[in-house]
């Protein structure tokens, strides 16, 4: 279980709460499921760690859509978890402040020691996880991960952006990330997209007990993706889209975007090529993000260091 | 060129009509009928006046399937002549609107050809959906647009189940042709797909020119697939899904679904097998918005359908 030896390693707090949350965005089943399904059979403690399974969005799951009012996901700034509930207020935003009085409160004390939530999305990204700011306890997870997943391509990406205007719901919790998994369409459950999830899901809890149980983990390398800029579609005067995705570009999330390469095919068949810097491309024609007006972000590869941890002892 | 014994005297097809947005996130019908509304060089023809038309404009303002009930299921003749006006759910009020506009239907002023123009999250690449086996019209169209497609595929789905069959948009039309083209994810426009599209539009249309300019197609023969059985998840007491489409048959539209095969997978990772009695072709494999229909696929068998030569009358 620890194939190291002790070695110099930074001693941090035992990770002992756990919380899975799904359905953030009510139409991306396979956290919908794979909360359910955690509801129903997994203990809620298995060793050290306790487990909390949580349908963070209940009323868009019901109505199968990404959000009632407003994207609950953009909802956990400290601003808006402290911001006044009125009886016009969108629904997300009070469901916001509950999330957060019972994972968080969000930079206190009482805070769950891991927030995991999970997303799908309709862009070709396969199994991702997304961070705010560097922690080594995300990127031992992640390391940890894609040892124990080595036919699956898992990849990371970090939006550097301060946790306080950290505005979706992992930032609840002490340490957190998103998994998010595709492609698959909005409403549709996929038994691949699950399983793959589920797995990961089920290596954290084993990471979690090692950790807890006093194993070392070596430090080392990641390699990420650190989101740069977005690109939107482009549009005629009414904002109405007038090309699509090329079909170049469709599907190749994570392949290096260089200038003159294509990015979009117009309805009357001219191609629109990239510029400027070259950039890796990722959430490539994701269904949500029409409405933000984005056709896919854009980002640098980073590397991330990390020193070995282990559990500190009382 | 020698005139065929049985060619059937068919009337020209004067008016037509390409529906895009009868579920208001399907992007290929909303994005192709905003186009041609724009400009309609495309589709003009001689002899046809080819109106796009948005069939469901709040469905697709708010980018879902439907406000309060599905406009493709609600063109029932208990629906088209309720009374009620504005107490009627909208898609009913629409339905009777576009009757009124294209139809009615079963009468002589009804629109000859509705093209409706659909996306699903299956894999089921193009498919031209037929609701009568008798529709000598479009089993001639449909055998000219597969011909033209090839070797790029282009399946016939037929409809003609008595108790799956429902009333479409598209039936208040004399020749009513359905447009399925997958996989693409409820409100996602792909390239490759909205190309597709419009690809089958461009022959489906040259096809009517030639009709309409007095081309007699000889009799011909049309593979198609009939819809047999619609299949639901396996459910609890409760009515939640308890399994998953199994990743065997995930995207394995139009392949052979053999008894014994894999067909779901329980969450956790069980296998149920096919239990039915012969070969059957699922389609509709997966469907977003047939979760709610009760449906993970339908079973369908195949068919060879038989055209007689028609003619402009």
């Amino acid at each position: 279980m620890c194939p190291f030896q002790k070695m110099e390693c930074v001693s941090l707090p035992p990770l002992s709460t756990f919380a899975v949350c799904g359905g953030t965005h009510g139409n991306e089943m396979t956290g919908v499921y794979a909360v359910r399904e955690m509801e129903k059979h997994t203990a809620k403690k298995k060793g050290s760690v306790s487990i909390t399974a949580v349908l963070a969005n209940p009323r868009a799951v019901d109505a199968c859509r990404r959000y009632t009012d407003t994207d609950l996901n953009r909802c956990f700034t400290d601003a808006l978890l402290s911001s006044p509930i009125t009886d016009s207020s969108p629904y997300e935003l009070s469901r916001a402040q509950e999330l957060n009085t019972q994972l968080g409160p969000k930079g206190s004390e009482k805070a769950v020691d891991l927030l995991v939530d999970l997303h799908n999305t309709t862009a070709n990204m396969g199994l991702c996880l997304i961070f705010y700011s560097v922690d080594w306890i995300t990127l031992h997870i992640y390391k940890y991960i894609q040892s124990k997943m080595p036919s699956m391509p898992v990849k990371a990406i970090q939006l550097d952006i301060p946790i306080s205007d950290a505005y979706s719901l992992e930032s609840v919790g002490k340490h957190g990330f998103a998994i998010e998994a595709g492609p698959q369409p909005g409403g549709v459950l996929r038994a691949d997209i699950f399983n793959m999830v589920k797995e990961a899901v089920d290596h954290t809890i084993a990471w979690l007990e090692e950790f807890n149980s006093g194993c070392t983990f070596e430090g080392g390398e990641v390699e990420a993706y650190t989101f740069i800029r977005s690109v939107d579609y482009p549009r005629d005067q009414a904002g109405e889209l007038t090309a699509a995705i090329h079909p170049k570009l469709q599907d190749n999330d994570f392949q290096l975007l260089r200038p003159g390469d294509p990015i979009f095919l117009t309805f009357s068949g001219e191609t629109v090529k990239h510029e400027g810097e070259e950039l890796y491309p990722f959430f490539v024609n994701e269904c949500a993000y029409y409405e933000k007006k984005i056709a896919f972000h854009l980002a640098r590869k980073t590397t991330f260091t990390f020193p070995s941890i282990c559990v500190a002892k009382d | 060129m020698s005139s065929y014994h049985n060619s059937a005297r068919l009337s020209q097809a004067r008016k037509v009509a390409i529906f895009g947005g009868t579920h208001g996130n399907e992007m290929s019908g909303v994005a192709l009928v905003n186009l041609w509304t724009k400009n309609g060089a495309e589709i003009q023809r001689r002899g046809v006046e080819t109106k796009p038309f948005v069939a469901n404009p709040k469905a697709v303002e708010k980018c879902c399937r439907y406000v309060d009930t599905d406009l493709n299921r609600a063109f029932t003749p208990e629906n088209l002549s309720a009374p009620g006006g504005d107490d009627l759910p909208y898609e009913v009020q629409r339905a009777q609107e576009i009757n009124r506009m294209f139809g009615p239907k079963g009468s002589p002023e009804a629109y000859d050809v509705i093209f409706d123009l659909h996306n699903t999250t299956s894999n089921m690449g193009c498919t031209l959906i037929l609701e009568s086996s008798k529709d000598h019209f479009n089993l001639q169209m449909m055998n000219y647009i597969k011909k033209a497609m090839a070797p790029a595929s282009c399946l016939v789905l037929l409809n003609e189940h008595p108790l799956l069959k429902y009333s479409t948009s598209r039936s208040v039309a004399k020749h009513p042709v359905g447009l399925e083209v997958g996989p693409q994810p409820q409100g996602v426009l792909r390239s490759n797909i909205f190309e597709a599209m419009r690809v089958i539009l461009k022959h489906a249309l040259d096809f009517i020119e030639l009709f309409n300019e007095g081309m007699e197609f000889p009799p011909c023969t049309v593979e198609a697939f009939r819809v047999s059985e619609r299949i639901d998840y396996p459910r609890d007491t409760n009515g939640n899904i308890i399994a998953m489409v199994h990743p065997n048959l995930q995207d394995c539209d139009w392949e052979p679904l053999n008894p014994g095969d894999p067909m779901f997978q329980t969450f956790d990772g069980k296998t149920i097998h096919y239990q039915g009695s012969g070969t059957v072709y699922p389609t509709f494999i997966n469907e977003a918005a047939y979760y709610e229909k009760q449906q993970a696929f339908v079973t369908t068998r195949r068919e060879t359908l038989v055209a007689s030569a028609i003619r402009k009358a």
